[in-house]
């Protein structure tokens, strides 16, 4: 069979597949501190005998875009965003280090401190525990202080800070919850570089003029690649003709 | 199917109920004693479509995977228990908390419900109750001949009766506070009432271990900042319609193949 409605099919399936990844982009837009997918098209040969045109297009995630999201001021104590680079250590439902931009922070009902996700955030030893408090102040470094609940503002106390980490953007990978992992496992160092902006939360890095267009173009690209598989009938069909006039 | 389309809905789905969170925002922008809301987004699961690290061949790897997320959800929608700014009214009956804690009310149910909206006023037998007719906890009745009513910022209630020189005390009006005010649920009417999250109340006299103190005469308003709820709103609609244009996008992705092939 020819071969070309093959390569043309797994085009279209692939455009498909990158158009989704960017659907997935355009719906997070409003997703505190979410970061974009990338995606790229790779080529890749078919070996075998015959001539060298088996050359698929098949689409990889092509990373996480890091690039910092607007920064949104909420007047809020507990919420936080990461001024610059930088990440909030988290543990994630499995029990390991993640990281994450969202400082949508609350206190739950036991006094941990979540992210609104409800992911533990990570201190100085483990989660950070909050106790009963009249004002909590979190620090540009992460410093948690608190009025203990009933006392004047004398007592105010540090309780924790938060752990902040900025390993290198390219050891970091997104995984399957949506959270940020180091390559391999494992916690990055804290970084007392890192800061915070506090009454404020950072919202999605996507870049909707950017998006849109991308979307644009893979649709159109979903139609070339239609076309190709139309032509391939059409010659299909114009030597099916020639054989009838023989 | 087309998953792109499928993604594309769940963006419309969420940037729908952050709506109808905004619209109740700003329905309320005028109600006493209420609080903020928020919509709180979370990306959903990934789809593993080619695992990094798998082999391509004996000897190689695979440098990068594919995974492909599938959308985005409401994970919560959460009030924002900031002070409301305090308004003055004169009206004896009306009280403000500068502060912490919520008034306690007892429910038709026999439930116990929580409220900043501090307006008063007296029913058929004497007994403080909301506007919805809900008796404030614990009860305090006003005897007939009260010429005056004061209650003071701890929540002592006096009453000047006709006839006497000194003032009498009839009871006092305590608060409750939580652990994690944003864990209760909001029940309408002004009302929260307590859940697992909120963790139980600890009632106390205002002013003491962290309440805040009470200001007769004054209602708090409600905390809706009415700008960055209209820019919200805007934020909200364009969302919705870069959404639903992915969602054309993939019907004429897949429209042209019907017609074309």
């Amino acid at each position: 069979m020819d071969e070309m409605i093959y390569l043309a099919m797994t085009g279209a399936r692939q455009t498909e597949t990158a158009q989704a990844i960017n659907a997935n982009n355009l719906a997070n837009v409003a997703t505190t501190g979410f970061r974009a997918d990338l995606h790229a098209f790779s080529s890749v040969p078919i070996d075998g005998p015959g001539v060298d045109t088996r050359i698929n297009a098949v689409v990889d995630a092509g990373g996480t875009d890091f690039t910092q999201g607007a920064v949104m001021n909420t007047g809020r104590d507990l919420d936080v965003a990461v001024r610059g680079d930088g990440y909030i250590a988290i543990q994630a439902p499995d029990g390991s280090e993640a990281y994450t931009r969202a400082g949508d922070l609350r206190v739950e009902e036991g006094g941990l401190l979540t992210t609104g996700s409800g992911h533990l955030v990570i201190g100085d030893g483990g989660p950070v525990a909050v106790p009963p408090s009249s004002s909590l102040v979190i620090g540009r470094d992460g410093t948690i202080s608190i009025q203990p609940l009933g006392q004047g503002p004398e007592t105010v106390s540090i309780v924790d800070r938060i752990k902040l980490v900025n390993p290198e953007p390219g050891t970091l990978e997104k995984g399957m919850d949506g959270l940020l992992r180091l390559k391999g496992g494992g916690a990055a160092d804290a970084d007392a570089e890192v800061t915070l902006i506090s009454g404020s939360i950072e919202q999605s890095n996507v870049n909707v003029a950017k998006t849109l267009v991308n979307m644009i173009e893979l649709a159109r690209q979903y139609e070339m690649q239609v076309n190709v598989i139309k032509a391939s009938e059409e010659n299909a069909d114009a030597a099916a003709s020639l054989m009838r006039l023989g | 199917m087309n998953q792109a389309l499928w993604v594309a809905k769940t963006g419309l789905d969420a940037q729908q109920t952050r709506m109808a969170v905004v619209s109740n925002n700003l329905a309320n922008v005028n109600t006493t004693g209420f609080k903020q809301g928020r919509a709180v987004f979370e990306d959903l699961l990934y789809q593993n479509v080619r695992q990094p690290g798998g082999s391509s061949s004996q000897d190689t790897q695979l440098p990068s995977g594919m995974s492909i997320g599938t959308g985005v959800r409401v994970v919560a929608t959460e009030k924002l228990f900031t002070q409301g700014s305090v308004l003055r009214t004169d009206n004896a009956l009306d009280v403000a908390i500068n502060g912490r804690g919520f008034f306690q009310v007892l429910k038709p149910d026999g439930e116990i419900g929580y409220t900043r909206d501090g307006t008063f006023q007296i029913n058929s037998q004497g007994e403080l109750v909301t506007s919805s007719g809900y008796v404030v906890q614990p009860g305090i009745a006003i005897p007939d001949s009260a010429q005056s009513i004061t209650i003071g910022t701890d929540g002592v209630i006096t009453v000047k009766l006709a006839g006497q020189a000194s003032p009498t005390q009839v009871g006092t009006l305590e608060t409750a506070d939580f652990i994690n005010p944003v864990g209760l649920q909001a029940v309408g009417e002004n009302l929260y009432i307590e859940t697992a999250a909120s963790g139980s109340p600890s009632p106390g006299t205002p002013g003491l271990n962290g309440l805040g103190t009470l200001a007769q005469g004054a209602l708090e308003g409600s905390n809706v900042n009415v700008v960055s709820e209209l820019v919200n709103m805007i934020e909200t609609q364009r969302a919705y319609e870069m959404n639903s244009k992915a969602i054309t996008t993939s019907d004429q992705m897949m429209q042209y193949v019907n017609n074309n092939l």
